[in-house]
């Protein structure tokens, strides 16, 4: 149990998805407007995260992985199929993202159009990718772990997402040079925040 | 005076539109708003507020109020330098040592930051605010006083430019510029910023041999390391005769500053009281895991160390920076303690966590603030909805 509470807490603050590695940069900076809508896309994140990546870790571990057919009988010991594993990660998650959009479509049409192409771009959203492979890599034991890694790093995008928005809303009216306004600005910030985010850097959990 | 008053009119149709000098307009106006109260005057028509609380005042008042931490602290580099070299002092030599130390910082500081933002005011057409006198201030009394001074410089060109002026200037920044500052200089040279012998003037030095058995390790440092027998008495800890950076040692001198920044209400006490409440409940939660030494420190202990105090009257209640609402006051103090003290005791990689506690809550502020400004405006509609 602790170690499910230190998996999460770590993907949520110290290996933030967006602050510490700088992932799914493009919907974090696409997005971020408004709060009502980086709401809306940070929680489609933590929910396609939070699916995806137990699922993946079913794939990888009884199916891709080195010795993971060994369940069909002693032949398939030897037979390595993790080469497929990009292009099945990336089948799962597309799968799921059709499914959130069918979910928000039919209950929230305001933030489906709101949100417009940048929902089905999830599915090429770096950091859900990322997670599946961070999964893969780190190895972890069981499904549970890797569930909280999932939804951990969701939220951890969530809060990131939801924190530029709102800083965003706030400097709206602040007299930016003119060549900066827009996307310039809001690197600067995001590199400002990451500053602040060191101060989780070398939590030892 | 008369005379001066008499030749700054004498020159004013030169700065002005049309004028010789008019792009040099801001930089006049400074002057002169600095020499003088402006005899401009709002138009009688409509009604008007008055109040003498401009920006110049508040400025001015938190300069009186850091002036006790500044003097405390040229002091007690004075009295650390000439300790850790074994030398016999007087209080006005050390007094001296210290002032001729924080001087050039003081000055590095005021001058590049203050010259970038009169440049940028002369290219963007504002004027040249206040804002910087404060944060100038601030600058030399939180970082090492050994910094050098290139580096110094570096950090104050990169905050006011990137933290502050590509915002458009005071009153725009999301990060308080000192805080960047510091952070700056301590993520980009880490040697100078940490560790136990930058505290101390001098000892940075090759050549320079302290006496046998000196330490400048700060009681932080020595809390870190789990030796709780070598941290000094609690009444040195609150006199600030401890080492440390200039300004944040001494927490009657900061305590000096809360009561006037309190009493004049520019520094929000609800941010002051809130952070050292969450430092204190997360002190005590700490105490009940208490799984090394350092964790069973008795929680009020953490507010006397480091620069918990510095930072919660002077950084953590920066107007432009924390949260504008006041229950959002409540919540942003409260956090920033917790965060504070969670990092410093559970993160070997930073002695000190105040720093980035606050630039963090800095980040999260405008949500804070979104959501208790959203909270309201649902509670009024519902009660539109009763009335009628």
């Amino acid at each position: 149990m602790e170690n499910l509470i230190n998996i999460f807490v770590k993907s949520i603050f110290i290996d933030n998805m967006v602050f510490a590695y700088f992932l799914g940069m493009c919907s974090y900076l696409a997005v971020s407007k408004t709060v009502k809508t980086s709401v809306g896309l940070g929680i489609a994140v933590v929910f396609v995260l939070g699916i995806t990546v137990p699922i993946d870790y079913l794939i990888h571990n009884f199916l891709l992985k080195k010795g993971a057919l060994v369940w069909l009988g002693e032949r398939f010991v030897d037979v390595d199929l993790s080469f497929l594993s990009f292009i099945m990660f990336i089948a799962v998650i597309a799968s799921m993202v059709q499914l959130v959009e069918m979910v928000i479509e039919k209950f929230s049409p305001a933030l489906y159009y709101s949100l417009g192409i940048f929902l089905p771009l999830i599915a090429v959203n770096c950091a859900i990718l990322g997670g599946s492979l961070f999964m893969q890599q780190r190895e972890y034991h069981n499904i549970a772990e890797a569930t909280s890694f999932g939804l951990g790093s969701g939220i951890g995008f969530f809060l990131a997402i939801v924190g530029i928005a709102a800083i965003r809303e706030k400097i709206r009216y602040s007299n930016v040079p003119p060549p900066l306004r827009g996307l310039g600005i809001t690197f600067i910030i995001t590199g400002l925040m990451g500053i602040a985010f060191m101060s989780f850097m070398g939590f030892k959990l | 005076m008369k005379l001066l008053r008499n030749y700054i009119n004498k020159i004013k149709p030169n700065f002005e539109k049309g004028g010789k000098f008019e792009m040099f307009h801001s930089t006049f106006d400074a002057i002169e708003t600095f020499l003088y109260v402006p005899n401009t005057v709002t138009i009688s028509k409509g009604a008007h507020i008055r109040d003498t609380m401009d920006m110049k005042r508040s400025m001015i008042v938190v300069f009186i109020a850091l002036i006790p931490s500044l003097l405390f602290g040229m002091w007690n580099i004075g009295h650390w330098h000439f300790l850790a070299f074994g030398e016999d002092a007087s209080f006005w030599m050390k007094f001296g040592f210290g002032f001729l130390k924080v001087l050039p910082l003081l000055v590095v500081s005021y001058v590049v930051g203050l010259g970038i933002e009169i440049f940028f005011a002369q290219k963007r057409r504002h004027e040249v605010n206040e804002g910087y006198f404060v944060s100038g201030f601030l600058i030399p009394l939180i970082v090492p006083v050994d910094t050098p001074l290139w580096m110094l410089a570096i950090a104050v060109v990169f905050a006011v430019i990137l933290g502050k002026e590509v915002f458009g200037g005071t009153g725009m920044n999301i990060l308080n510029p000192a805080l960047t500052v510091r952070a700056f200089l301590f993520f980009a040279y880490p040697g100078w910023m940490s560790g136990d012998s930058v505290w101390i003037a001098g000892m940075m030095k090759k050549g320079n041999e302290v006496i046998d058995g000196f330490s400048g390790a700060t009681p932080l440092a020595e809390a870190a390391a789990g030796n709780i027998g070598n941290m000094p008495s609690k009444l040195d800890m609150f006199l600030g005769v401890i080492p440390g950076s200039v300004g944040e040692t001494s927490v009657l001198a900061i305590l000096i500053g809360a009561v006037i920044l309190i009493w004049t209400g520019i520094g929000s006490w609800k941010i002051i009281v809130s952070m050292i409440g969450g430092g204190l409940i997360m002190g005590l939660v700490l105490n009940l895991f208490a799984a090394n030494p350092y964790m069973e420190l008795p929680a009020w202990e953490h507010m006397l160390l480091g620069g918990f105090a510095f930072g919660a009257v002077f950084m953590a209640t920066d107007p432009v920076t924390a949260t504008q609402t006041e229950k959002g006051k409540w919540i942003y103090g409260f956090l920033t303690g917790v965060l504070a003290i969670l990092i410093r005791v559970l993160n070997p990689a930073y002695p000190e966590g105040v720093m980035l506690a606050i630039l963090l809550m800095n980040v999260f502020a405008p949500l804070i603030d979104h959501y208790v400004v959203g909270a309201n405006i649902k509670r009024r509609l519902k009660r539109v909805k009763v009335k009628s």
